[in-house]
């Protein structure tokens, strides 16, 4: 930790809300670090989730959160070549299986107008049937919203926290803030790293965001109650199946179940919306996994016996309320952007853009300069229909056969300005480990590239047999 | 994309240079085939065994009993001397009609095309994921074939205190890697209420002092980063916790069968293989299939005789000799059958096909197997059968004069379980 290095801006949290706030206030100009208690970016929330990039058709009318989703949204689409952030453009259909759902619609629809989505449009059965002809025949007709679309939800942040990096900000792993005190002027946080000093601090600390309001202001102006939600990921034949993203009709109890290609060339089914105390443990249940599985097949029958690759589940930080908690604290140099429970891979940058508003609304010891000439960084990217690494020479050789993934990706991943902490951040940034067989066959050679690079790594020892 | 970099053109492509590919080009450039070409994705051949740091392999190929990386090794240099053109990391990554294969390798893309292709991809253990097992996901669940290639081959250690789940024969070979390489395993649990392969697996762990639980199966595994333990659920119902610091799955094989998965070829649901014909042909005849591709799982030993023989008959097709691909008669999976191999017979009268059909059933019975055509009943054994074991129907028993397009279905109606 740089002692005694005063930042304009501290964001605690890794998260991809906190990458989007540490992205926005470096090219505003600010002094920033990000403090991450993980060993590496989405240690909590961010890690799993659907990966859609929504239009915000169905969010709560006139909300914070569905301006930041919309800003978010837009904000993407402008940003992602620079970053070679990638896009898959499949839209979405909010099917109708009954007729209690088909009513349903007109209510959906006139809310999505009411959003500003004006391109949605209803689609008769037999419509549904000629977009998707996997369907289950029984539907009764469909919204399609077009503007849906999947991303890759890890290179996202990534990308916005090593544009941050690149140009200037810091980033410190392992770095719990535990405590703090403000003088007036400026904020002495204790960190796991060491005390930093800094004149706003930013809480994006997504499940844990209550917590670090009471152990800095004394107490909490929201509860975190934290929404567990499991998936299954079928194997990449399954993608043959379906083109459009499935939504189910929302009733009053659940958002209900989605069916969607990923990115990567998978099909998801998920998530689920089971209330948990615990904000740490993110399991998966057989039981469930089999309603899951059975939910995808009914949608679409060809799924029967489709191999399982990957089942994951995350957890949403939603409060008390169903609404986005941002507040700010002009007294004392504090802002939290809290309970961004499942919309906010979405609305990250829309939310950043919003933290950079409130704060311009506080009284300002200097004005920030934005810079001139930021660096954009390009991703690596991972998305199965746009050109990867394998594809282009001199890659080294591919270590993980099921995904494709190279050496030099590899090698590049534990490098760079942002390396992998964990396992979980290599996987994410190369898939090594994440296609059909799960690390049958590249998981020990991983482990040997990777050796002494991550905290928990895969191999425990060297053998000496 | 690139445009294509490189061009292979040969009259054999197999894929894959395990047991059963190399068998099979053992065979074929011994019947004269000029250009025989193994594909193999890994920077050696050898397969499976290459990191089966154990005996016993080899016996039959090699009339003496070898550690895998030995046997590897014989079957390199055999492949080798016979003048297989060998091309390893170069990994396949689609299947095209008419005996074209697209491929990668480190300069780049390749393009191969080949009078016949051979897929040998063997086998692997199935995830934790396919698996569908409860709880956390920590690092340190891997299974028996992870274990030993980083073991064997990149000399580390994965976990100190594994509970190994699973008792299939590859169980052994866990317990054995792990016992060479210092590692020392909590306990083995078994749904079953008896190991699966009976011997010597009933008494192997007992001496070794690992304890052993049957009737036991994983509640949830729990741990942030690393595993930390795994509940199990015993026979009584009563639930208890195992403190380790890894999850070593075994066995639960599944046909490597990623390339036919998406492709054009038929890939048969039971088995989880390419559909063959008892000539070893797919559903496109331009491709042969042998080894552990076919079906969950043999030993190195038979899928290198199973390359062997399909090697013989890519040859006798070749020199145009082998039955056209047509299909008489289908073979269907009735109750308690997992899976049949082959899945469709062509026309009889060839010597030198497969000679039977392999049959394994779903669960444990005791009654008869029966293969019928209609009502006619052309094959019927009684006895015991179970799960582990292979079932052999000799072909020679269902080749009857019989209509085109006929059915057979295998089924093991028997009674009971346990
Ligand atoms: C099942 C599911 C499906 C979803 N689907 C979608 C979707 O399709 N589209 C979409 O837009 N959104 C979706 N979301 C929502 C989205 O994932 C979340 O809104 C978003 O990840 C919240 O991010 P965050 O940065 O606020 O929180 P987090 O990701 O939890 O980040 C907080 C970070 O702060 C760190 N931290 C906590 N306390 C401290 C401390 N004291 N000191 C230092 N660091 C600390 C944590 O380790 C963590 O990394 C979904 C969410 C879930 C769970
Ligand atoms: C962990 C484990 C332990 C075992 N222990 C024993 C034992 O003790 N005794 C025994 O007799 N048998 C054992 N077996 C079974 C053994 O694997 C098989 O008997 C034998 O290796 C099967 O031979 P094969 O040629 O069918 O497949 P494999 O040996 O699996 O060979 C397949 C080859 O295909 C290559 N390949 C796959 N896909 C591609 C692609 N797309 N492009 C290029 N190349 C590709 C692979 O890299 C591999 O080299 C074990 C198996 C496992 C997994």
């Amino acid at each position: 930790m740089p002692d005694g290095d005063l930042f304009d801006v501290a964001v605690v949290g890794g998260g991809v809300v906190g990458c989007a706030v540490a992205r926005r206030f470096t090219l505003d100009g600010a002094r920033t670090v990000l403090l991450e208690r993980g060993a590496d970016i989405l240690s909590g929330a961010s890690k799993a989730n659907s990966a859609l990039l929504h239009t915000g058709f169905d969010a709560p009318p006139a909300s914070l959160e569905v301006a930041c989703m919309q800003a978010g949204y837009r904000e993407y689409l402008e940003i992602r070549e620079r970053l070679n952030l990638p896009l898959l453009e499949t839209g979405a259909m909010v099917v109708a299986w009954n007729e209690a759902d088909r009513e349903r619609l007109n209510a959906i629809e006139a809310q999505a107008r009411q959003n500003g989505v004006d391109d949605v449009r209803r689609l008769t059965p037999a419509e549904v049937l000629a977009r998707e002809p996997h369907l289950a025949p029984d539907t009764r007709g469909a919204l399609l919203v077009p503007g849906e679309h999947v991303i890759d939800p890890w290179s996202a942040p990534l990308a916005y926290l090593t544009q941050a990096v690149e140009n200037g900000a810091r980033a410190v792993f392992g770095a719990e803030v535990t405590g703090g005190s403000f003088d007036g002027s400026e904020w002495a946080l204790q960190t796991s790293k060491g005390p930093v000093r800094t004149g706003l601090v930013v809480n994006c600390a997504g499940l844990f965001g209550d917590i670090l309001e009471q152990r800095l202001l004394g107490s909490a102006g929201f509860t975190i109650k934290p929404r567990k939600g499991q998936f299954v990921v079928f194997d990449k034949a399954a993608a043959a199946f379906l083109r459009t993203i499935i939504l189910p009709v929302p009733n009053e109890r659940t958002k209900g179940v989605v069916l969607t290609r990923t990115i990567f060339g998978n099909v998801l089914v998920g998530p689920t919306a089971e209330e948990q105390d615990d904000r740490d443990h993110a399991g998966v249940d057989e039981a469930v996994l089999r309603t899951l599985i059975a939910k995808a097949v009914a949608m679409v029958p060809a799924l029967a016996g489709m191999p399982v690759t990957a089942v994951y589940a995350g957890l949403r930080p939603a409060s008390e309320r169903k609404e986005y908690r941002v507040s700010a604290d002009a007294e004392r140099r504090w802002i939290s952007v809290g309970g961004i429970r499942s919309t906010g891979l979405t609305a990250a940058l829309g939310l950043a853009a919003h933290v950079a508003r409130l704060h311009a609304d506080m009284k300002q010891k200097k004005d920030l300069q934005p810079l001139k000439n930021p660096v954009w960084p390009r991703m690596t990217n991972l998305a199965e229909h746009l050109e990867r690494d394998w594809q282009k020479p001199d890659h080294g050789d591919i270590v993980c056969h099921c995904e494709l993934v190279t050496r030099r990706e590899i090698e590049a991943a534990l490098n760079g300005p942002l390396p992998a902490g964990d396992v979980g951040g290599l996987k994410r940034r190369t898939r090594a480990g994440m296609g059909r067989c799960q690390g049958f066959y590249c998981q020990a050679r991983v482990a040997a590239l990777s050796e002494g690079r991550l905290a928990d790594p895969l191999a425990v020892d060297a053998c000496h047999d | 994309m690139l445009a294509m970099t490189e061009t292979i053109a040969t009259d054999v492509a197999i894929v894959g240079g395990g047991p059963a590919g190399i068998a099979a080009a053992l065979v074929l450039r011994g019947r004269g085939v000029g250009r025989v070409t193994i594909l193999e994705r890994e920077a050696d051949v050898g397969g499976v065994p290459r990191h089966c740091g154990h005996p016993p392999f080899g016996m039959r190929e090699f009339g003496r009993v070898l550690t895998g990386p030995a046997y590897a090794q014989r079957l390199a240099e055999a492949a080798r001397q016979a003048g297989v053109e060998i091309r390893t990391g170069l990994s396949v990554t689609a299947l095209r009609p008419g005996a074209r294969l697209d491929a990668m390798c480190a300069a780049g893309p390749v393009e191969i095309v080949a009078g016949r292709v051979i897929l040998a991809t063997g086998a692997r253990e199935s995830s934790r994921a396919a698996r569908l097992i409860s709880g956390d996901r920590p690092v340190g669940v891997i299974t028996t074939g992870t274990l030993q290639h980083e073991v064997h081959i990149e000399k580390m250690l994965p976990f100190r205190r594994p509970v190994i789940v699973g008792t299939e024969l590859v169980s052994l070979s866990a317990v054995a890697t792990c016992r060479k390489a210092g590692i020392r395993p909590v306990a083995v649990i078994e749904a079953a209420d008896r190991p699966t392969a009976r011997r010597p697996l009933d008494l192997f762990p007992r001496l070794l002092g690992i304890p052993m639980h049957y009737r036991a199966t994983i509640a949830e595994i729990r741990g942030r980063g690393r595993v930390e333990a795994i509940a199990i659920r015993l026979a009584d119902g009563s639930m208890r916790e195992l403190a380790c610091d890894g999850v070593l799955l075994t066995g639960r094989f599944t046909p490597e069968a990623a390339l036919v998965r998406p492709s054009h070829l038929v890939l048969d649901d039971g088995s989880g293989g390419p559909a063959i014909d008892q000539f070893g042909r797919c559903s496109d005849p331009s491709y042969f299939a042998a080894g552990n591709l076919l079906r969950p799982i043999e030993t190195a030993g038979w899928s290198y005789r199973e390359g062997a023989r399909i090697g013989a008959m890519v040859a006798d097709d070749l020199a145009g000799t082998l039955p056209p691909y047509v299909t008489t008669t289908t073979i269907v999976r009735g109750a308690n059958v997992k899976l049949v191999v082959p899945q469709r017979l062509s026309a009889s009268g060839h010597t030198g096909s497969l000679d039977s059909l392999q049959i394994r059933v779903d669960a444990a019975t005791t009654g008869p197997l029966v293969a019928r055509d209609g009502s006619q009943v052309l094959w019927c054994r009684h006895g015991r059968l179970l799960p582990e074991r292979r079932i052999l129907i000799p072909l020679s028993a269902l080749q009857g004069p019989r209509a085109a397009g006929g059915t057979i279905i295998i089924e093991a109606a028997g009674s009971g379980s346990g």
